[in-house]
């Protein structure tokens, strides 16, 4: 499997603070990934460096087969690259319909121009019906999305990046706040999503990790403290450390 | 020479008169038509005499003189001091004795004109500058001063080493120095006395300079040998064509121009059967058909010819255009102009460090303005667009309290908090009905402060008319701090800015000394955490916005005492403040400080590159503010971190 | 396609059927075309009125779809309004001139009658020469497209400036706000040439149409106005209806997720505020011949800010809640201030409107920020929208 992005010595400050700390992962195509870690371990701020988010101090973050390097792109021409991101909180357009959060989603040229001249078509309406379908939201697809519950918003947001066609996913925490149900079936969403490509879920539910049945990638005070399978890094001593000796401080 | 003979003599004379060879009144009656009837041409010889004469009465005659009270007896022509009109008591001008009344009729009245009063006058200077009443001397001094001319130059260098005082007599010697320069009797006097004065800057030295370097343009066929030349022009280059003609045409080396309006007058003045020389008339509405009619004309000889491009330029080329110096001595004027250059370098560094002070002081006024400002949108978020009228508010205060106290120190004192009081009020007053509703929603704060400030405006205007009130400050403010003579502050800006100095010393004590102040910076770092931890937020943010508000209030009774108080006093400076706080930085105290010194120092320096034009001094200000925003979107001490990123 | 958007949006078919009856209703009732009924300068005020429900639609879409709250649209209103003034004042100086100059004995050359109208137009300001931005004053096509091209690339230029440094929220609100007042202080200036704090007058006087009455004018400026509005709002409803208008919404409501969608937002900020303040630049130009005259005072910060006013008691993010707004809030101002409304005794005082109709506003103001965030378009909701 060929690398998809390629993240290798980076390392970012915040007046002082150190929030990634020499940062060295890979991702491959296809492939679905967990990162977890405690709080403050850097999990968000990796997302924001990829996006474009936030500049590192240092360090490359190479893309794709023409190792393009994704420092100095504006989160919009990330975006296009093909990396899609769900926030932490559900961020949808909650005053436009669900099919109206799709349509702006698809792949489609993205000028001002295209845009104010695009006109409805039957392949778009059909690739819109079968990403709601995929996320359940066939039956939802003329409300508004504003009226949607919580998980439901959350596989919306999905969807929408399930529209982008994008090659690389990055989810923070799809998980939070819902039912056993709602993460069944968020897992299998992504599961899916993760057959065509590469899907990185930043997770700190260890139940929902566990699930999810992939490769794992425990980050700590800004770098990598362990990589593999779960079984194999819940009996790092190094990490057990880490989690259980947060949890008994 | 004559007169600082008489000087040496006046001096000696001073203690004890000598034993006099004639009188008074014969020396008038040698002038006696002289005195009669003076004339400005002929007076000169008698009051020399008088001054010759070394009589100490001559003062008092000169000064009775100057005033219309000499006459002169028609029975035996004898002269005397008289008094009241009618009848005149007549006093005799040796003795000073009383010597009876006559009628009216009887005597004949001297009248010396303006211009005979002044010689008088001037006469009585050397007297005045050796009388023993220091405000006379001094007075003296000041007529030299104003009239500054070569014959008071030796009798106040006679009476410089006799001055009993120092400061008039330092006044004497800058005063003598400045006379020396101009009218000095050698070139080495002069030459020494203006290197000597170079060392001052006031305006009174630089006029002098300015005096001994009057030139006067000239034109001519060659260049005088034996002139002081200041400047030869090269037309084109520092002289323009059409300004070297008209020296030429005005010293009548060359032919006036035909200008269109001539042209056409002449035109008009030729029209015979609907043509004028040879050309019809409704032809001539261009440049080319009018000269070609007037060509003609000029050819049947009705007109003066055109003077051509190539007449004018051979006038010029055969002339010499040039600026000759009033003062003949080569010498005087080099020294002159090394001495104006060094005094003008030196009025140079003078004037940046008065604009240096200026910027200073418009920099506390827009700190003050701004740093409530600043305060509620950096703890809050949110833009109070009424905080403007909190000013006006604060200035009014100042005002009503003004018509209860008349003492104006008193009043400025109770003003002061009473400003604090009454914004601090209307300010949590406008939290709790406006703002608390609006938090998250910023821009519609800013509409809804916006109502507000329309809303309070207009109640100004209803209470208080359109009319600017007055809010005066006390005398002791009054005045200026006087480096030297370019170099100057008035107090009341000091005084703004140590109340600028106070305040940022109070908030800063306030933010990070006082259990308030940490309350403050945990809400504004972390609402949520800090209301975990058992602090209000509600209570901060209410706190806040009232210090905001107050010292909004305070700054305006300051702005209040130098600036004039309208109801729309708040509307000039609430975008001064807006670009004080943004290009500092939000929720900084030493950002809105930073911001309040770039934008002053700014104002002023754009004001001193393009000093006619205020307008244009803010809109250039404003145009460098939107660029600014372009490299430091966050202002100048921009805050770091996630806290910042979101 | 046409039909199909028109047939989504049946409140702009509502709209445009109202709008025509207005402008019918107002033709018969006028001096010029019939009873006489609404007198020539109240045709004028509502010409006006329309031009500002224009800007203000213009306004809604720059704030209240694409939230920008931008406090310099006036500004941009003005220039087109001093761009078209400059050729009325030019064209009818020059009319003026020729015919005062005809009575001469000889006839006047190009560079005197020049002279003479720059005479004419610049003496209050102690200058009678011709600056370099009248250069197309003669040229009415030129000047029309100035009232396009110089606002226009204002707005460009600036947006650009500020959009790409990431310039949002309240920050973005003052910077427009100062340029506005970086304007109207460079117009106030002598030197400008644009006449200082004179402005630009008798732009009621259309050259070549001088032999027509003032009544008629002012129905033919009413119709423009009309239209104007009609063809701006259709063009405004098709763009904020398509994926266009689904877009600047989601810049709205979060410019962060449209950017990870792979939007270049501050091109889509761009194109708003542009196209925008180039229809703000239209409306002016249409509202300064029925105003009669331009001045510096026109673009002063507090116009663009009683434009957001406008358009927040109509209500935002719905285009005939910014028509209402404008013509509604505009209407009752000039009712108040121009002694309309009757004073009211208190006994110990008397409440007269001239004084405290802006203290009403301001108050009112509040009260429609705090409990009615949806404007007076938001009762449409209640009327039409029955909860389902």
């Amino acid at each position: 499997m060929s690398t998809l992005l390629e993240v290798s010595g980076v390392s970012v400050t915040f007046d002082g603070f150190r929030a990634i700390n020499n940062l060295s992962v890979q991702f491959a195509e296809a492939e679905l990934r967990a990162i977890i870690g405690p709080n403050g371990a850097g999990k968000t701020t990796f997302m924001d460096i990829v996006t474009g988010k936030t500049k590192p101090d240092e360090g490359r973050v190479i893309w794709g087969e023409k190792n393009l390097s994704l420092l100095g792109m504006s989160e919009s021409e990330i975006a296009l690259q093909g990396i899609g991101r769900k926030f932490q909180k559900p961020t949808v357009f909650e005053d436009q319909t669900v099919r109206q959060n799709l349509a702006m989603a698809l792949k489609n040229p993205r000028s001002p121009l295209a845009v104010l001249l695009h006109k409805k078509t039957k392949s778009n309406a059909e690739r819109i019906e079968a990403i709601a379908e995929q996320i359940g939201l066939t039956d939802s697809l003329t409300r508004i999305a504003g009226e949607l519950s919580h998980g439901q918003k959350q596989w919306l947001e999905i969807g929408m990046l399930l529209a982008q066609d994008p090659r690389l996913l990055l989810v923070d925490e799809p998980a939070a706040g819902m039912t056993v149900e709602e993460r069944e079936k968020t897992t299998d969403i992504l599961r899916e999503a993760a057959k065509t490509r590469a899907v990185v879920v930043v997770e700190h539910d260890m139940e929902f990790v566990r699930r999810l049945d992939c490769k794992v990638t425990v980050l700590h005070e800004g770098s990598v403290l362990a990589e593999g399978s779960l079984e194999h890094v819940t009996s790092n001593q190094r990490v057990i450390d880490v989690y259980l000796g947060r949890s008994h401080a | 020479m004559f007169r600082r003979l008489l000087l040496v003599c006046a001096l000696a004379l001073l203690p004890v008169g000598f034993a006099q060879a004639q009188t008074l009144q014969d020396l008038l009656q040698s002038h006696a038509d002289e005195v009669q009837k003076p004339g400005r041409r002929s007076v000169g010889v008698l009051i020399d005499d008088l001054v010759a004469s070394e009589l100490p009465q001559a003062v008092t005659f000169l000064e009775a003189w100057r005033d219309r009270e000499i006459v002169r007896r028609d029975a035996d022509g004898l002269f005397f001091r008289g008094q009241g009109k009618d009848p005149v008591a007549l006093i005799d001008l040796d003795t000073g004795e009383d010597v009876g009344s006559v009628g009216k009729s009887e005597v004949s009245q001297s009248r010396p004109n303006g211009g005979v009063r002044k010689l008088i006058g001037e006469a009585l200077v050397q007297f005045q500058l050796l009388d023993p009443d220091l405000t006379k001397r001094s007075e003296a001094v000041d007529a030299i001063a104003r009239s500054m001319d070569a014959s008071q130059l030796a009798p106040l260098q006679g009476s410089i080493d006799a001055e009993p005082d120092a400061a008039l007599k330092a006044r004497k010697e800058r005063l003598a120095g400045m006379l020396t320069a101009q009218f000095g009797a050698t070139t080495q006097d002069r030459v020494l006395a203006i290197e000597k004065i170079s060392t001052d800057l006031s305006v009174d030295v630089r006029a002098v300079l300015n005096r001994l370097l009057t030139t006067q343009s000239n034109v001519a066929a060659e260049l005088p040998a034996n002139a002081n030349i200041a400047k030869v022009f090269e037309v084109g280059a520092d002289l323009s064509a059409a300004d070297a003609y008209g020296q030429l045409v005005d010293a009548e080396l060359a032919p006036p121009l035909v200008g269109a309006d001539a042209i056409r007058e002449a035109l008009v003045a030729n029209i015979e059967d609907g043509a004028v020389g040879g050309v019809q008339v409704h032809a001539l509405n261009n440049d080319a058909a009018r000269a070609q009619a007037y060509a003609a004309l000029a050819g049947q000889g009705l007109v003066p010819p055109l003077v051509t491009q190539a007449d004018q330029q051979a006038s010029l080329a055969a002339h010499q255009f040039f600026e000759v110096y009033e003062e003949p001595d080569t010498a005087v004027t080099d020294a002159a102009l090394a001495a104006l250059e060094a005094i003008e370098t030196r009025v140079g560094v003078s004037q940046a460090v008065d604009l240096g002070l200026d910027a200073l002081s418009l920099a506390s006024i827009y700190f003050l303005a701004a740093i409530g400002l600043a305060i509620t949108f950096g703890v809050m978020g949110v833009i109070n667009m009424a905080h403007g009228e909190f000013i006006m508010m604060g200035a009014y205060t100042g005002y009503v309290v003004q018509l209860f106290v008349p003492d104006y120190t008193l009043s400025i004192l109770i003003a002061l908090p009473l400003a604090f009081a009454v914004t601090f009020g209307a300010g949590v007053t406008m939290e709790r009905l406006v703002i608390r509703h609006l938090y998250h929603r910023p821009l519609e704060t800013l509409l809804a402060t916006f109502g507000i400030s329309i809303a309070l405006q207009q109640l100004a205007k209803n209470i208080f008319g359109t009319q600017a009130r007055p809010l005066t400050s006390p005398a002791w403010l009054d005045g200026a701090l006087v480096f030297n003579d370019v170099i100057a502050i008035s107090y009341i800006r000091i005084a703004i800015f140590v109340m600028a100095l106070v305040f940022l010393g109070l908030i800063l004590f306030v933010l990070k000394r006082t259990r308030l102040g940490l309350e403050v910076r945990a809400v504004t770092q972390n609402p949520g955490m800090a209301a975990s931890m058992g602090i209000n937020p509600d209570r901060i943010n209410m706190l806040t916005f009232g210090l905001g508000s107050g010292i909004a209030g305070i700054a305006g009774v300051a702005i209040g005492l130098y600036a004039k108080v309208t109801s729309e006093m708040g509307a000039d400076y609430i975008v001064q403040s807006f670009m004080t706080v943004v290009v500092g930085g939000v929720g900084n105290v030493w950002g809105t400080l930073a911001g309040a010194g770039l934008i002053g120092g700014l104002q002023k320096g754009i004001e001193w590159l393009n000093p006619s034009n205020t307008l244009a001094a803010q809109t250039y200000m404003i145009l460098f503010i939107i660029l600014f925003i372009q490299f430091r979107p966050k202002g100048i001490v921009a805050l770091k971190g996630r806290a910042a990123a979101d | 396609m046409q039909r199909s958007f028109i047939a989504q949006n049946p409140s702009v078919l509502w709209f445009l059927l109202a709008l025509s009856l207005f402008t019918l209703g107002v033709t018969i009732l006028s001096e010029a075309f019939g009873s006489g009924l609404i007198s020539t300068s109240f045709v004028k005020t509502l010409g006006k009125t329309l031009c500002l429900c224009l800007i203000a639609v213009a306004m809604d879409v720059v704030w209240g779809y694409c939230g920008i709250l931008s406090l310099g649209h006036f500004a941009f209103f003005g220039l087109g309004g001093y761009a078209v003034g400059m050729w009325l004042m030019y064209a009818r100086t020059e009319a003026l001139i020729i015919e005062s100059l005809a009575s001469q004995p000889i006839p006047p050359t190009p560079q005197e009658i020049s002279d003479a109208i720059g005479n004419q137009i610049f003496g209050v300001v102690g200058s009678s020469e011709f600056p370099l931005i009248w250069a197309f004053a003669d040229s009415l096509f030129l000047q029309l497209l100035m009232v396009v091209l110089v606002p226009g690339l204002l707005a460009l230029v600036f947006g650009w400036l500020a959009f790409r440094s990431r310039v949002t929220g309240v920050y973005l609100s003052i910077l427009t706000q100062a340029m506005t007042l970086a304007l109207s202080l460079y117009l106030f200036q002598n030197d400008s040439g644009l006449r200082g704090n004179n402005g630009l007058s008798g732009l009621q006087n259309i050259p070549g149409f001088e032999q027509t009455g003032q009544a008629t004018l002012s129905i033919v400026f009413f119709w423009a106005s009309a239209f104007a509005l009609g063809v701006g709002y259709l063009f405004f409803a098709w763009v904020v209806s398509g994926k266009m208008g689904s877009v600047i919404k989601g810049i709205r409501d979060n410019e962060a997720r449209v950017r990870f969608l792979g939007y270049h937002v501050e091109s889509y900020k761009l194109f708003v505020f542009t196209i925008t303040a180039v229809v703000s630049a239209i409306a002016g130009a249409l509202y300064y011949p029925q105003a009669g005259i331009i001045n510096p005072g026109e673009i002063a910060p507090i116009a663009s800010i009683y434009l957001a006013v406008w358009v927040a008691i109509g209500g935002r993010g719905r285009l005939y809640g910014a028509v209402i707004g404008a013509a509604f809030v505009s209407l009752l101002s000039s009712w108040f201030t121009g002694g309309g409304a009757p004073d009211i005794p208190l006994g110990f005082y008397t409440i007269q409107w001239t004084d405290w109709w802006l203290v009403l506003l301001g108050l009112s103001f509040v009260a429609v920020t705090l409990f009615f965030p949806k404007g007076i378009g938001g009762l449409f909701d209640y009327v039409f929208r029955k909860p389902s």
